[in-house]
């Protein structure tokens, strides 16, 4: 847990640096995120809205969009680890070695197909409930990074430290649980961060099967002739979006193993 | 159980087939290691000798035959308990990354359920024995350290729970030839504390010759061509593959059965200085002793300079002065090593160093010479067929 000496004069130069940009980027983004949002707030501020631009941006309705928009990003993304994670450890065993193949392009398959047109697939045929198809839909469409990620995450991993591993008498259980997953762990985090990006940023569409979100805002701003309205509504999901990668890039340095 | 009649290891039969290949990758191996020996299986890439080495702790698992540990049939017990029970190395070392040292080391202990106590006693202990300060690495990651010092803990980690047997592909494959000779000359000196049962697999006839009790050289699907001690096999090779396998200069590789100590080590005959030695002082017992030379060494009485009359001014720091002592043997490395060292050495003579690199004694080129005739005469004398003339 406490600091490890590093070895070197050179790597510990390069931890410094590397440690300042982190540093950069994790208070850089929230404050120009938050700056774009606080002249956003100004700027509509200074104008005078009409009835119909009151009606549609309006604290409560922003706060309600976000909040649909993270509950839906947020169980989507937890849909697609519960799947891609196990599928993904399944395919690299060596005896999924035929099967693997056919699950990739499925997934690819999956990735290809365009979001709104599943979306309304699963509206109309499967769900009737708005946030609950959106959020299968964003699962199906996240599945592939989280896939790839553990898949490739899992297949870098050096052959020499599981033959050593396995050499040393530790069951194949415990060879992907201590050494496997932990090497993964890298690049899984990058798939994930992908996902969660992707179904912050695609859940807007939601709100056409009714589901809520940004996306409301800029369609009724749009029916309506209220570019305002359709200026705030990207902004704020552009907002989550941009807020989102950066969690995803937290994450991704507290979670990586130390030592690699 | 183990009494000296049975072997440590026993392979009895042992094949390999892969399905759609003709033929077996390993066929029908037949051999024992003795308790507290170092087997070498040596041949060319190819052979079968990794699957070999493999199978005995069931990495691969036999097509047929059996592998018999301490006289017990393993060949179906369970293969992780078995690993359990066998240190295991390989030329990719393959640390944890994401472990420290002390973690990587203490992998079997843990496994064998050792109480925390125990297992940093012997992470210590161990790190001591392959000549790592435990303070100073054991909270370390393997990217933080050397080649030469990962493959160190791979030993270390192969040995963390006192396995009576040890298997090591290419240990020491992938390192720089310095480094290597030097890990060579450790190993062999923990082995003299420890005195596991080892099968060491490699592609290198020196080294097999320098690190085995035992060598069998392996023809293709494992065949046994001939399963001896160095001595024997470089006297007296079994056949015309096997002489072909030691390739030419076997006499300059029989340099690699004897050991700087065991050669007369001249002490003495080379006047050494230490570092508050004057110049005067230097020069007196320089003229006394009717040498060419003289050898200074450091506060550790490590070999420093070759200083010669010319060199020694009372004006100049003496350690400055006539040049850097560049060969230096340990007194573990082989004749052969030495031999090189020598070659590299302007006076011919090269420094023995002890396993502290402190001063020991020197050895010179007569002496190398004298040991060769020795050996020369000793095959002739054996009646081996094998012409050795020509390598001198």
């Amino acid at each position: 847990m406490t600091a490890v000496a590093v070895g070197s004069v050179d790597s510990r130069v390069v931890g410094r640096e590397r440690k300042f940009l982190r540093r950069a980027r994790y208070i850089g983004v929230p404050a120009a995120v938050a700056t774009a949002c606080v002249a956003m707030y100004l700027y509509v501020q200074s104008q005078e809205l009409d009835s119909i631009e009151s009606r549609i941006i309006n604290a409560r309705n922003i706060w309600t969009a976000a909040v649909e928009q993270i509950e839906i990003a947020l169980w989507a993304t937890a849909l697609t680890l519960v799947v891609a994670v196990p599928l993904g450890i399944a395919l690299t065993r060596p005896w999924a070695r035929r099967v693997t193949p056919i699950i990739i392009a499925v997934a690819n398959i999956g990735q290809g197909v365009p979001a709104i047109g599943l979306l309304f697939f699963i509206y109309i045929v499967l769900i009737r409930s708005g946030s609950t198809a959106a959020i299968l839909g964003m699962a199906i469409y996240a599945v592939l990074p989280v896939l790839r990620g553990t898949m490739v995450g899992l297949q870098q991993v050096d052959r020499g430290v599981v033959k050593a591993a396995r050499g040393m008498g530790m069951s194949k259980q415990s060879v992907l649980l201590r050494v496997e997953m932990p090497l993964a762990v890298p690049i899984l985090l990058t798939g994930v961060r992908t996902a969660l990006v992707l179904t912050v940023s695609t859940a807007v569409l939601a709100a056409f099967i009714g589901g809520g979100t940004f996306g409301e805002l800029i369609i009724s701003g749009q029916a309506q002739g209220r570019p305002l309205a359709v200026a705030v509504g990207s902004l704020g999901a552009a907002a989550l979006a941009i807020m989102a990668d950066w969690v995803g890039g937290i994450a991704e340095d507290l979670l990586r193993p130390k030592g690699l | 159980m183990t009494t000296s009649v049975e072997p440590m290891i026993r392979l009895d039969k042992l094949t390999k087939h892969y399905p759609g290949q003709e033929a077996p990758a390993v066929d029908g191996v037949d051999l024992a290691v003795p308790e507290g020996e170092i087997v070498i299986l040596v041949g060319p890439s190819g052979c079968g000798k990794t699957t070999t080495l493999e199978m005995i702790n069931r990495l691969i698992e036999p097509s047929s035959g059996r592998i018999f540990l301490e006289g017990e049939d393993v060949t179906h017990v369970n293969a992780d308990q078995l690993r359990r029970r066998m240190g295991y190395v390989i030329q990719q070392i393959g640390l944890f990354p994401h472990e420290t040292i002390a973690q990587n080391i203490a992998t079997v202990p843990r496994m064998l359920g050792w109480d925390d106590k125990r297992v940093n006693n012997r992470v210590d202990e161990l790190l001591h024995l392959v000549g790592l300060d435990p303070g100073r690495y054991r909270n370390r990651y393997p990217k933080e350290m050397s080649g030469g010092q990962r493959q160190r803990v791979g030993v270390a980690r192969a040995m963390a729970a006192d396995p009576p047997v040890m298997l090591m592909d290419e240990p020491f494959g992938a390192t720089d030839p310095i480094t290597r000779e030097r890990l060579q000359n450790e190993f062999l000196r923990i082995q003299e504390d420890i005195r596991k049962t080892i099968v060491f697999v490699t592609h290198d006839i020196d080294e097999a010759i320098k690190m085995g009790d035992r060598i069998a050289i392996l023809a293709e699907g494992s065949r046994i061509a001939q399963y001896d001690t160095p001595e024997t096999i470089l006297t007296s090779p079994a056949s015309g593959f096997v002489e072909q396998f030691l390739g030419s200069g076997i006499l300059l590789k029989r340099l690699n059965l004897s050991r700087v100590e065991d050669v007369h080590v001249a002490i003495g005959e080379w006047p050494t200085i230490g570092p508050e030695t004057t110049a005067e002082q230097a020069r007196q017992q320089l003229q006394q002793s009717g040498r060419t030379h003289l050898l200074l060494l450091d506060g550790q009485r490590r070999p420093d300079r070759w200083i010669a009359e010319i060199d020694l001014n009372p004006d100049r720091d003496m350690s400055q002065a006539g040049t850097r002592v560049q060969a230096c043997v340990d007194s573990r490395a082989t004749l052969n090593d030495a031999l090189q060292e020598m070659l590299l050495n302007a006076n011919g003579v090269a420094a023995v160093v002890d396993r502290d690199g402190a001063y020991a004694g020197t050895l010179d080129l007569e002496t190398i010479i004298a040991e060769i005739r020795e050996m020369r005469a000793k095959a002739l004398d054996n009646g081996s067929g094998v012409v050795v003339g020509d390598d001198t």
